[in-house]
């Protein structure tokens, strides 16, 4: 046999399938988002820089990134909590549960943003005894919150739950025969192992709440300067036809979810096992 | 995973645990739910039912039918290609690609819509030479179809890449040295292997492509009875104060929801393995 047939790969199909996955990759994926890149700098640096210091496009890049932190964070202590009453408990109805965490997956964000506000609105189910405590969400920068909480909650819950999982009890079981406290085994066993995934889960559901629109268009009222997120200010833009402005916003967007998760990268590198503490 | 003895919580800490995450999911998952179902039947069956067969709201369900059925086999062939190509081979660039696959999830899905406005819209790239021949891509059916099929597109690739790697290539190669054509292999060896990962990846992909709003609502330019889909129709509907309606176009999209976390669940249970929604 000749070296180029002995060289030759039995299994046919490299060549197409490679070829089928560029072209489908580059036409949908990369051209398009090579737009987004190149055209806000039609404006120039300085044109950038003024469509960023507008106070409006300022405002609502503040609301979209500071809401989007907090509630990632706020949905790492429910997610952990679910995660493990998923893991390591047996109850009754425990399957439905777990289904159940993935429901903002599945349903469609207009349907969420509905479903929110007819829930928060002031004669809504929770909406009305919120109200009585003087608590307005629906219409808010609340709202906005509650919304971007809602779609983020799943990243929480199914980034740590497969490593609570691995992890097993044995690393605890033996901290608790070595004579740990319950509390001191969690906080010196448990959550240091779980912190990488937790760092994970905090980014996807800070960059899925980032960008979020449909679930939260409906519940935020979308008053400038107070309860309008940037997507919603990209639409606007382009709506009243000035692309190189609407993508200047959305590259920026792009730019500092990048950053942040890039900073998550390195927090992450330093909790895991034999990263410097 | 039930811990022994030494490291098992007080039976209080377990069952509080177990229904503060009860309480606070029902709260904050199966209420909204639930809010869609009663708003929708407020007004009794009657009105759903004239939602439902009001001519915009016909043409809005056949719109995203068509989109879906469009956008969903082109992201399936490319996610098995995809997949194939990754799974099967070893070339530099390799994990690029896969990170490059990924891209649209963590992109907004207005910015996803932006992107073929920038080329095909009025101020777009393309936009003067498209007008000049008369083509109309965005806000019409092509803009919409582009927009879905990238905010769907991850979806097969990203379920059938693991369990591929997995698989490996032994049972593939055997087929190929036995004298098995490239399609023979794919459909007797590499096919009956992932067909549940495969179907479970084309229920997501067409559950998101269905229910997508900001990237089609960028796109579509929100012209009655022709360029609306669903989520649209329930936006409009809404704005209009026409809420019986509006949640009653909402409740069937829910519905949609439900049967597609329904069937991933079976799909789980027949291929033993857990499918990936993250």
């Amino acid at each position: 046999m000749s070296l180029s047939l002995s060289r030759r790969d039995p299994l046919p199909g490299f060549g197409l399938s490679l070829g089928v996955t560029l072209a489908w990759l580059s036409l949908i994926v990369l051209v398009p988002l090579s737009a987004l890149a190149l055209r806000p700098w039609e404006l120039g640096l300085s044109g950038i820089l003024g469509v960023l210091s507008d106070a409006r496009v300022l405002a609502a890049l503040r609301l979209s990134f500071g809401t989007a932190l907090v509630a990632a964070l706020a949905n790492l202590p429910l997610g952990l909590l679910v995660a493990w009453v998923l893991v390591r408990l047996r109850f009754p109805g425990r399957r439905v549960l777990d289904a159940m965490v993935d429901l903002p997956f599945a349903l469609p964000t207009a349907v969420a943003g509905l479903a929110l506000t007819a829930l928060f609105a002031p004669n809504g189910w929770l909406g009305a005894p919120l109200k009585a405590l003087g608590i307005t969400v629906a219409y808010t920068p609340l709202g906005v919150f509650v919304a971007m909480m809602f779609v983020g909650l799943p990243f929480a819950v199914r980034t740590v739950e497969p490593v609570l999982r691995d992890l097993g009890t044995e690393a605890e079981e033996a901290a608790a025969t070595l004579g740990a406290s319950r509390p001191q085994t969690l906080l010196r066993v448990v959550l240091p192992a779980l912190a990488p995934a937790l760092v994970t889960g905090f980014g996807l559901a800070f960059a899925r709440a980032v960008g979020e629109y449909g679930s939260v268009i409906f519940i935020a009222g979308n008053r400038p300067m107070v309860s309008e997120i940037a997507p919603l200010v990209i639409v606007q833009r382009l709506e009243a036809f000035d692309y190189a402005g609407a993508a200047a916003v959305g590259l920026t967007m792009l730019a500092i979810s990048f950053l942040v998760l890039l900073l998550l990268g390195l927090i992450q590198a330093r909790l895991r096992p034999g990263g410097r503490a | 995973m039930i811990p022994g003895p030494a490291a098992r919580d007080p039976a209080v800490a377990r069952w509080g645990a177990a229904i503060l995450a009860l309480l606070l999911l029902t709260v904050f998952l199966a209420l909204p739910l639930a809010a869609v179902f009663t708003e929708a039947l407020r007004r009794g069956w009657g009105t759903v039912l004239e939602a439902y067969s009001d001519p915009d709201a016909m043409a809005a369900i056949q719109l995203t039918l068509l989109v879906a059925a469009i956008a969903v086999p082109v992201n399936t062939l490319g996610g098995i290609a995809a997949a194939w190509c990754v799974a099967k081979y070893e070339f530099p660039g390799k994990r690029l690609l896969v990170a490059l696959i990924e891209l649209p999830f963590s992109v907004s899905p207005v910015i996803s819509g932006m992107v073929f406005v920038l080329i095909f819209g009025a101020q777009g790239w393309l936009g003067p030479w498209l007008q000049s021949r008369n083509i109309q891509i965005v806000f019409a059916l092509p803009g919409l179809v582009l927009a879905t099929v990238f905010v769907t597109f991850p979806f097969v690739a990203r379920t059938l890449i693991p369990l591929m790697q997995e698989q490996g290539r032994a049972e593939e190669e055997a087929a190929a040295t036995l004298g098995a054509s490239g399609w023979q292999t794919f459909r007797l060896v590499t096919l009956p292997n992932i067909k549940w990962a495969l179907l479970s990846g084309v229920l997501l992909c067409n559950a998101r492509a269905m229910g997508e709003f900001g990237a089609v609502s960028v796109v579509s330019g929100h012209i009655r009875g022709e360029t609306n889909t669903m989520p649209l129709h329930v936006e409009i509907l809404y704005n209009e104060y026409q809420f019986a309606a509006a949640f009653a176009v909402a409740a069937l999209l829910a519905l949609l929801a439900l049967v597609t976390l329904g069937a991933k669940t079976l799909l789980e249970r027949l291929s033993g393995r857990r499918g990936e929604m993250v």
